[in-house]
Order: structure tokens, then sequence, then C-alpha cells
């Protein structure tokens, strides 16, 4: 069935355009203000047009970063939503073991964020943390402080443990939206495990995929607190993400106009990305739905 | 023999997981001195005094307490606000509906770093600073649009046909909501009730701007200890045991919503 053309649908909407607008609309006015000004003190500002945009765009330091936060953001994708989408499938459908396995599932999400990195540094010290202290015991030595690699093997490591279970719980819950009957009507058809995964969950996980794909990619590309507690960026600038790099720049150089300009080419490229995903999972693979 | 396979999977993977939150717990039962001077897989000589600090120290509680609140009233508005706007979503044409439905999503998109002393003085000039209700309204910003995308994934799986018979049968339109729709799409209100308490949960950049010392966060306050001359392990970690707590409730009590699932024909 068609839906309705209803423009009193706008009614319904309107709470929700006033309370996202009251918080989004001013701050990002204010911070294109920014951008165009150079900022000495209160009064004390001069009008610079489009040098910040320039200088943003001419920084290496920041190109850099943009590509480690490619890299980041693409192996976040690559592991967490096939991985998730498997342990979903795994999960127990009836009885007390779905309760447990849910709780279990919220536990890493449910800490914030800060706390998770801080948390991270012991686990992984060699002397007194659980995986670092096991890793040295088997004889490999590993020190995320000291080598870059160690450090992207502990933060992707830290990533996945930490939001894979987003992942498996949007899965679950779209595979818990399929009625009985399809699952019956495959038997019936005599259709095999790939089968039913491909014609019958796949699809009508498309919607929550597509919320856990976005929200991974968003939240993957403008993380911030997690590795700057861990890592600090380091060793050398070996995990300086977008975000870490805008902090040290904002805070650090007291840069406002500069660090403005920077969040808003940062603020377009995820748009741009996100447009991009949103775009291609609502039209990938439509002509399968029968 | 695969229904083991993955049983044997799932069982590995939750090991896993537990993993660094039983080091929390760990170092939660041990004193700061005890964890830093020896590696002990299973504590010997278990202490409590962490968790009683915070039980004690209205410092330390009261963080927890003003957290509660301002995520549960953000996890009100963000549903409240969201429902009838993703029912209007999944049911009808309007001006501009799909440009609205992204721009919603680009509230999500913006790196909060700058965006903090802007934020800081709207909120200063509406006269909100260090209120629930001003951190509540900001985490509304990513929470929203998040609501009304999950509900909106879920009411589009609800066929119309069913909101027709409803009519016909002469349902008017709350009545329908309340007693017929929201019923059939209770997994999608558990799951998003839950995802709007956890991001407001764990989101500290603005809760911290907006709050000095009333309305001062449980992730704030342990900063605190972080920035601290000589971290205290012990007592940091006990904190992180307990905001675990509240968050791990909200999932016991909306698995239902989320474990019994689609119970179509039901009309």
């Amino acid at each position: 069935m068609e839906k309705r053309e209803n423009q009193k649908a706008w009614l319904m909407i309107l709470p929700v355009v006033v309370v996202v607008a009251f918080s989004a609309i001013i701050p990002l006015m204010t911070v294109v203000n920014y951008s165009v000004q150079d900022i000495f003190g209160p009064n004390d500002r001069v009008f610079v047009g489009a040098d910040w945009f320039l200088a943003v765009l001419n920084d290496r330091r920041l190109h850099e970063a943009l590509l480690r936060q490619f890299l980041f953001s693409a192996l976040v994708l690559v592991i967490e939503v096939p991985l998730g989408v498997l342990i979903a499938l795994a999960m127990p459908r009836k009885g007390i073991a779905v309760s447990f396995s849910l709780v279990l599932l919220a536990l890493p999400l449910l800490i914030p964020w800060n706390v998770i990195g801080t948390i991270w540094i012991i686990f992984t010290r060699p002397d007194i943390g659980l995986l670092g202290h096991t890793i040295n015991s088997l004889g490999i030595s590993f020190d995320h402080t000291a080598s870059p690699f160690d450090a992207w093997i502990t933060l992707m490591l830290m990533e996945v443990w930490h939001w894979t279970p987003l992942v498996v719980l949007l899965a679950y819950a779209g595979l818990k939206a399929i009625p009985d009957a399809y699952y019956q009507a495959a038997r019936i058809d005599g259709a095999s495990a790939w089968d039913v995964f491909r014609y019958i969950q796949l699809p009508k996980m498309r919607g929550v995929l597509t919320i856990a794909i976005l929200l991974r990619f968003m939240d993957s590309f403008l993380i911030y607190a997690e590795p700057f507690v861990l890592t600090g960026g380091g060793p050398g600038n070996s995990t300086t993400f977008l975000s870490i790099y805008l902090v040290k720049l904002a805070v650090g150089q007291f840069d406002l106009g500069h660090a403005a300009a920077f969040s808003i080419i940062y603020f377009l490229i995820v748009l741009l990305f996100s447009w991009i995903f949103y775009q291609a999972l609502n039209t990938i693979g439509t002509g399968d739905r029968r | 023999m695969k229904f083991h396979a993955g049983r044997t999977a799932l069982i590995c993977y939750f090991v896993l997981l537990l993993l660094p939150i039983y080091w929390m717990l760990n170092m939660s039962l041990r004193t700061n001195s005890d964890i830093l001077s020896h590696f002990a897989l299973i504590p010997t000589s278990l202490t409590l005094e962490n968790y009683a600090k915070i039980f004690t120290d209205p410092s330390w509680y009261s963080g927890y307490i003003n957290s509660i609140i301002y995520v549960s009233l953000n996890t009100a508005i963000s549903l409240l606000a969201a429902l009838p706007a993703a029912y209007a979503f999944s049911r009808y044409r309007f001006l501009g509906d799909k440009h609205l439905f992204f721009w919603l999503l680009t509230n999500r998109m913006a790196p909060p770093a700058v965006f903090l002393l802007p934020f800081f003085q709207l909120y200063s000039t509406v006269g909100l600073i260090d209120t629930h209700i001003a951190v509540a309204l900001a985490h509304c910003l990513f929470n929203v649009p998040l609501a009304v995308w999950i509900l909106e994934g879920f009411m589009s799986g609800v066929p119309r046909e069913i909101d027709e018979t409803a009519y016909l049968d002469g349902y008017r339109f709350p009545r329908f909501f309340l007693t017929v729709f929201l019923p059939l799409i209770r997994t999608g209100v558990g799951v998003t009730a839950f995802f709007c308490f956890m991001f407001s949960w764990v989101e500290l950049l603005f809760a911290r701007t907006l709050t000095t010392t009333e309305a001062k966060p449980i992730a704030a306050v342990m900063t605190r200890t972080v920035s601290a001359t000589g971290l205290d392990w012990g007592l940091l970690a006990a904190a992180g045991v307990l905001t675990i707590v509240p968050g791990a409730l909200v999932i016991w009590f909306v698995r239902n919503y989320m474990a019994k699932g689609f119970a179509l024909g039901r009309v």
C-alpha cells in the first residue's frame, strides 16, 4: 500500500523539530561565524574570510589524521558489522538465556567513554593488566605506548569490544521482528540455512543494519575520548585521529577560528559519507525484495 | 551440529566480552597499592572500601543521582517526541519529509569539541546552566534523531492495512495508537529506550560543559580522580562497575520487549 499524502503530518513532526532545532541551529551558526574571523578576545575580532578554510585544506598533519581516520572507520565497519550479524544469528531465541545474553551484550556499551579508555590502560599494562600480562607471558612483546602497531591493535580490540554489541543488539532486534510464518514458509519450500539468511533475514535486517552501519561510521569517525585517554594520540602521532587533532588545535593553540573552520569541513566530510551510505543502503538489493 | 558450533562460538564471545569487565571488578575489590604492586588473576585480599567511599561521599554518589535524573528525563523526552514523528514518517508523505529525516540525522555528525562554547553560551542565555533539564535537552540533539530513526524502521515493518482496518473498526487515532499500534512495535520501543538511555549515560562532553556542581554527571566526577595526582585505580574501577548497574537494570526491564518479538495478527 502506498503512503498517503498528508500535510498535517507536520504537526506530528513539530515537537521533534522544535526540540532538536533548539540545540542545533544557533550553535551551528555560531561556529560558522567563528570560522570566518580571527578571534583575539570577546570584543577583538577581525574578519578573515576563507583564510582559515584554506589553512585547513593545506594542513599536512591534518591530511595524515584524515587518512588515519578513514583507515580506522573502514576497519571498524569491516570487522564489526559482519561479526555483529554473526553473533546475532547465533543468539538464543527463547528462554532465560536471551535475557542474560542481552544484559551481557549491553555491559560494554554502558561504561562512560573516558572510563573505557582508562580501564583499557590498565587492562593492557604489561605488568599488572590481564591482557598485557597474558600476551607478554606468552613471549610476545606487546606495549601500546611504544609501538604504533601495538597501539592500533589495542585500539581496534577496544573498539571492537566496545561497539560490536551495538550491532548485535540492532541486528537481533531486526531478526526478532521477522514473523514465524516466514520461516515456516521457507521450511515448506525446503530452503537451506543460507537461503533463509540471504532471502529472508538479510532483507528484513536492512533497516536496522542501515542504522548500525551509519551509527558506527559516524561515531567511529568522530571518536575522541577512548583513544585520547588510552594513547593520547601516540606513540608519535600514530593514533592522532581527526578529533584529537581538532582539540589540540582548539584548546592547545586556542585558535577558535581555525578550529571552527576545521569543524565545519570535518562535519561536511561526515555528512557526505553518511549521505552516500544512506543512499546506497536504501537502494542496494531492492530488486531482491519480491 | 551446526547449532552446537554457533552456541560454542557465542559462549567464547561472551567470555572475551567479560574479560575487561572482570578486570574492572577485580580491581574494584582491591586497594590501590595492592593493584599496583602485583598481578593477581584472582584477588586474594578483598576489600569493599572503594565501594564504601562512593556510597558515603556525597560528591561521588550525587554524580550517579544527577546522571540518572537527566538520563531518565532525556529518554522520556526523546520517546515522547519521537513516537508521533516516527509514525508520521512511516505512514505519510508530506512536504520535505525525506530532507527533514536526513536533516535530523545530520545532528549526530558534528564534532563536538568546537560546539561546546556556543552550547554553553546558548544555555547560559536561557538560564539553564547547571540544571538537569539542560543536559537532557542537549542530549536530545543526538538521541531524538536516533529514536525517530529506529522507531520509524519498526513502524514501517507493520503493514499499513492494520491502521486502515482499525480505523474502519471505529478506532480514533489516539486510542488506536496506544492500544493497537504501540503493542505491535514494543520491540522497537524497548530498543529505542535502551539506546537513548545508553547514549545519554555515556556522553561526557556536553554533560560536563553544561554543569558545574548541582547537576554534575558521574562521568565528570570520575575524570576528577583521573587528573588527581596518583590515580586511584581501585576507586575508579569501583565507580566504573557502578556505572554499569543502572543501564543493566534498564535492559533487564526492557528485555521482554526485545525478546518477545512480533505478534502480528493480533488485531
